[in-house]
């Protein structure tokens, strides 16, 4: 298939992906017995006051109307108001997207500094201890809930060593110093969880390099295993790393809404917790829909970019072996 | 190494459903009754692993968490393997526009965490037991799916599916007499890593205040509850926290340990 034809094709899925998506979320909240408006307005609320509030919102109309208002606004940017302050979601979330993408940016970062080295070495090492040793701390690591490793960084970086904060945010306009201080404890967390699931990746994606021939010229030629594994593995595992990144953008989004939770940041998911606990539907419908295409749109990205990147892809378009 | 490995989940794994199975019958202390006068005791005896804010007993509360971290698990993948794996060998035995069909929705919804999903229901019903095992059944049906699929695409490309299918034996039969026994196992180890994701699924919903609710003790909501005491008693948030690790190390060690003793394949490589 030709490389045009395959965007095309990848944009397309992403785009009924976002109607499914977005038709999941309304019917969710929508068609489920339970009544918006009387959610909105608590139990104690006198039916007309819950009638006059579903005229108000719409909701007197037929269910398929309903959703497509609904999604003509998301396609101009309107995401719902929130019922209780009256705001627009987007206003809500704005300040919020900041925070949030620090986190997941520096969790990111921090868990291929992790992964990648440690990855390489238990494919190097692989049959002696430091392999078993990183391939054991590993699932360790995979069973360890992100929250439960944020108290405990907290316990000993900030409880028994002083060095950094417990919790609270500041901007970075604010204080620089303090806003690095503040991230770097959230961030460790989601990097570490992250990490402990790439390393078997990137373990594997090396292990496949040691079998190649260009490695073992490289190593014929008398390179050591770092250096052959330097100049020519990473190229390799990188492909496979972007590839796993694509699919575990919900995982990291996800991580860092529970983090923002143990260490009280005013990201997006505390924004999301507080308008759960407050009963703001809509502005729960909102965002949850904003995050849900940021997901898709970013796993779009990291599937067209792939084909991009990777030369024997594009070849294979060219040549129409590829397969979709 | 890999033997080791499966009997070290098969023991954690057993650990955990006697514990849970033992706590409907007994526990050493009262899980709900507040102590007013033994707020926060270090473990010692007779409270092993100390006490909580409210004076109750942690082993108590932890042996009950089991017991909610089991049901949940139980029911989320129990559904989860019913709707999903019907649907995946649809998808792989019809093949064409109903593959094509399911498959997207099934991406659709692995677009979905558990968490968003959780949130949603949450907002309308109030968070539970039941909306947390409805968001983390319905988030792991793609999995399932996607399991039997490839498992049903390799049963189907057989030589005795094509036996079977020109001695007239038709789709149905084909599918319950051919498909589903091969692919049992795959969905064996898909079920006890699936369990895994649960527990820290409903660990992490509980920790938000999106599943069970207080008082009902779970071992989300107790790291939540210790978080609150981690200067005047850091122990606290140790106890739940390895317990979800233990669970789900056992659960992850089984299905990987299940993966290699069904793949023969797979053994001699290291």
């Amino acid at each position: 298939m030709h490389l045009a034809l395959r965007i095309a094709r990848r944009t397309g899925v992403f785009v009924v992906s976002l109607l499914g998506a977005s038709l999941l979320i309304f019917l969710l909240t929508n068609a489920l017995p339970g009544d918006v408006a009387q959610v909105l307005l608590g139990t104690d609320a006198t039916p007309e006051a819950v009638a006059q509030l579903r005229a108000q919102l719409g909701l007197d109309r037929p269910l398929p109307m309903q959703y497509f208002s609904w999604l003509g606004g998301i396609l101009v940017g309107d995401f719902g108001r929130s019922h209780l302050s009256g705001l627009p979601v987007l206003a809500l979330l704005a300040p919020r997207i900041a925070v949030t993408l620090w986190l997941v940016l520096f969790g990111v970062i921090g868990s291929l500094l992790i992964a990648v080295p440690a990855g390489m070495v238990a494919a190097l090492k692989r049959r002696s201890w430091p392999g078993f040793t990183i391939s054991a701390a590993a699932q360790l690591g995979m069973a360890v809930p992100v929250f439960w490793g944020g108290i405990l960084l907290v316990m000993v970086f900030a409880v028994w060593l002083h060095w950094l904060p417990a919790n609270g945010y500041v901007s970075l306009a604010t204080n620089p110093e303090q806003w690095a201080a503040h991230l770097v404890l959230p961030s460790l967390t989601l990097a570490l969880v992250q990490a402990a699931v790439l390393i078997r990746y990137v373990r594997s994606a090396f292990i496949e390099v040691l079998n190649e021939d260009y490695y073992r010229t490289a190593r014929s030629i008398g390179w050591t295993p770092m250096r052959a594994l330097f100049r020519h593995g990473i190229r390799n595992a990188s492909i496979s790393l972007v590839t796993v990144l694509g699919l575990q953008v919900s995982t990291v989004l996800v991580g860092a809404i529970v983090v923002e939770s143990v260490f009280t940041l005013p990201g997006l998911g505390s924004l999301l917790l507080t308008a759960v606990n407050q009963r703001d539907l809509l502005v729960v419908q909102g965002t949850v829909m904003f995050l849900v295409l940021a997901v898709l749109a970013i796993s779009a990205l990291v599937d067209l970019s792939y084909l991009l990147i990777d030369p024997r892809q594009a070849a294979a378009s060219e040549q129409g072996e590829g397969s979709a | 190494m890999k033997r080791a490995q499966l009997i070290t989940g098969l023991v954690l794994v057993a650990a955990v459903l006697v514990t849970a199975v033992v706590a409907v019958f007994w526990t050493p202390f009262d899980p709900l009754r507040v102590v007013a006068g033994q707020r926060l005791l270090a473990p010692g005896w007779p409270h092993v692993l100390g006490t909580d804010g409210f004076g109750i007993d942690i082993a108590s509360r932890l042996m009950v968490g089991a017991r909610t971290i089991l049901l949940v698990g139980i029911i989320s993948v129990g559904v989860a393997a019913v709707v999903g794996v019907p649907l995946g060998m649809l998808a792989g035995q019809a093949g064409g526009w109903v593959d094509e069909v399911v498959m997207r929705v099934s991406d659709v919804v692995y677009a979905f965490p558990a968490l968003l999903l959780a949130m949603l229901l949450a907002a309308i019903y109030g968070g539970s037991t039941v909306t947390a095992m409805v968001a983390i059944g319905v988030a792991s049906i793609p999995a399932f799916a996607r399991v039997a699929r490839a498992g049903a695409l390799q049963v189907m490309a057989s030589d005795f599916v094509l036996a079977a299918k020109s001695s007239g034996t038709s789709r149905w039969g084909v599918a319950r007499r051919h498909v589903l026994p091969n692919i049992a196992p795959l969905i064996g180890v898909q079920a006890s890593v699936g369990f895994a994701m649960a527990i820290l699924a409903e660990a992490a919903l509980s920790y938000l205040g999106l599943a069970t609710p207080r008082p009902n003790p779970t071992w989300g909501n107790m790291l939540r509850d210790a978080q609150n005491f981690l200067f005047v008693a850091p122990l606290q948030a140790l106890w739940p926290g390895l317990a979800i690790a233990l669970a789900v190390l056992g659960f992850n060690l089984l299905g990987d340990g299940l993966r290699d003793y069904l793949d023969p394949r797979l053994r001699e490589v290291p």
